[in-house]
């Protein structure tokens, strides 16, 4: 029990005395919070940006909204029961009928090719119906349309989901280029952490000596080094998810604009609670691992003499 | 205590700083090891203190074969071992009282514990109340008492100095030999590397005369 107790009060030393001497040499500390926090924002905004990305392709939904041409021999009738079979099914949310006659009027008024209509005789436009799907099915709108397609009375299905699909292809391949970078950046963090910690180890190579000589283990000398190392990573990672508040809240406002301009209500979204206790839990062991690996690789070069 | 069996030291480029030592000292003697400037004292007390190691011999120090303790065991090996270093080896970057207490928190003392033996080492050697000052503040002579008092705050039984004195006016340095007298009275086991006869001249003790690497002298072989 006692050893217990021992043993959590030099790691308490130890880590507020890491905070001691970051505190101690607040310029160069601040410059290596600095880089480290620079370089876990980047994957941490990406992976933000990602996030924010994929939201809104939810909310896109809407854009799965497909045509069906019916063929040019079935009635207006024919078509409202075509209408109301595909209605039916749960996985749509509404059908309009868009009655050929109309159509042709809104072509002939829109498109500027009324003389050229005119010169037909009778509307070559079918009955077509515009089907939404249910939400929450993105996936299936492929499977809904060719349920659709299969109806006798149906010519041609016209959907424009590839693009959606392809968004989030994209998205899924920017969110493994998150991971990749988050990997890099991590390394680049534990490098960075660990060469601070042998600047650190040189400059206090004399402490290291004299503790050996009276008997300190290597566990007791690497200890404060580790733990330096760890806050350097924590403050990092502090830092790094206050930039990315910021940054966020620098574009909120614009973004809320562009939003309301294509009447949508989306806002951005900050780093989850999860994620941002991932951000600093990786910083705090990034930097723990940079200064584990110094410590290894200098402390046993010092040895008294 | 201590006890060398035909130790050799050669350092890389063949200097030989020890050929053949042997000696054996006794639980509460207190040595002297004198001899001329590169005569071995230095390397022997490293041999002691395992920041050596033989490059032939036997070494026991507390009953343990030193060349069988692995790097690992250092650590506990010298935390049973008081060294007084000639230029202190303090830390100048915290207090008398931490550096007192150094060896102490490596052991694993307890917060009580610690504060009692540091206080205890700083007045046996008569630095009681100078806890919290810096030792960059005191003079040479009482920086080298503090080093003395972080030797002996674990209470080890074998303390050894690698010319403690060797930075001190005469004055200063019989009021060291007569702290590490006070050791001896109570059990401590001594070995003290020294040129300055003139300083032990007035002392009864065994004295080990090393030159050129050999054993020249010991005024207690008979008790070997």
């Amino acid at each position: 029990m006692y050893a217990l107790r021992h043993y959590f009060g030099l790691h308490r030393a130890n880590f507020v005395g890491a905070i001691m001497r970051i505190a101690g040499q607040p310029f160069a500390s601040a410059t290596t919070i600095l880089v480290i926090a620079i370089a876990l924002a980047l994957p941490a905004g990406l992976r933000v940006a990602v996030n924010n990305a994929a939201v809104l392709s939810e909310t896109w939904q809407s854009v799965a909204d497909f045509s069906v041409y019916l063929k040019l021999d079935v009635s207006a009738d024919a078509a409202r029961r075509t209408a109301r079979t595909i209605e039916a099914r749960d996985d749509v949310a509404g059908v309009t009928v868009i009655d050929r006659d109309a159509a042709l009027a809104e072509f002939r008024e829109r498109s500027g090719f009324g003389d050229a209509l005119d010169a037909l005789d009778g509307n070559p436009l079918p009955h077509s119906l515009l089907v939404r799907p249910a939400s929450g099915i993105a996936g299936d709108v492929e499977a809904l349309a060719t349920a659709v397609r299969a109806l006798p009375e149906v010519e041609l299905v016209q959907i424009d989901t590839a693009w959606v699909t392809r968004l989030r292809a994209i998205l899924a391949l920017a969110g493994r280029f998150v991971d990749l970078a988050t990997v890099l950046v991590g390394f680049a963090v534990a490098v960075v952490v660990g060469n601070t910690i042998r600047l650190e180890i040189n400059s206090r190579s004399v402490e290291i000596e004299v503790t050996k000589l009276v008997g300190g283990t290597d566990g007791f000398i690497r200890r404060p080094f580790l733990y330096l190392g760890l806050c350097y990573g924590l403050a990092g990672a502090l830092v790094a998810a206050a930039v990315v508040a910021v940054g966020l809240l620098l574009l909120g406002s614009p973004v809320r604009t562009l939003a309301a301009l294509y009447g949508s209500g989306f806002a951005l979204r900050g780093l989850s609670l999860a994620e941002t206790g991932l951000l600093l839990a990786g910083g705090a062991l990034l930097g723990w691992a940079g200064a584990g690996l110094a410590a290894a690789r200098h402390l046993r070069a010092i040895e008294p003499r | 205590m201590i006890r060398f069996e035909n130790v050799y030291k050669r350092y890389t480029g063949g200097r030989e700083a020890l050929s053949g030592v042997t000696f054996n000292i006794e639980p509460g003697e207190f040595v002297f090891l004198t001899g001329p400037s590169g005569a071995g004292k230095s390397t022997l007390l490293k041999l002691v203190a395992l920041i050596e190691r033989p490059t032939r011999g036997t070494v026991l120090v507390n009953n343990q074969n030193t060349t069988r303790i692995s790097r690992r065991k250092i650590p506990p090996f010298r935390q049973r071992l008081g060294i007084v270093f000639q230029d202190h080896k303090l830390l100048y970057d915290r207090s008398v009282f931490d550096n007192v207490a150094l060896p102490l928190v490596i052991a694993g003392a307890s917060r009580r514990e610690i504060e009692k033996r540091v206080r205890a080492a700083l007045d046996q050697v008569g630095l009681r109340g100078r806890e919290s000052h810096a030792p960059i503040t005191l003079s040479t002579g009482e920086q080298q008492r503090v080093g003395i008092a972080r030797a002996v705050a674990p209470r080890p039984e074998v303390l050894i100095a690698d010319e403690p004195t060797g930075n001190l006016d005469p004055e200063l340095s019989l009021e060291i030999m007569e702290l590490f007298t006070r050791f001896n009275e109570v059990g401590v086991t001594l070995l003290i590397a020294t040129h300055d006869l003139e300083l032990i001249e007035r002392m009864p003790s065994r004295r080990i005369r090393l030159v050129a690497g050999q054993v020249a002298g010991d005024s207690g072989a008979e008790k070997a």
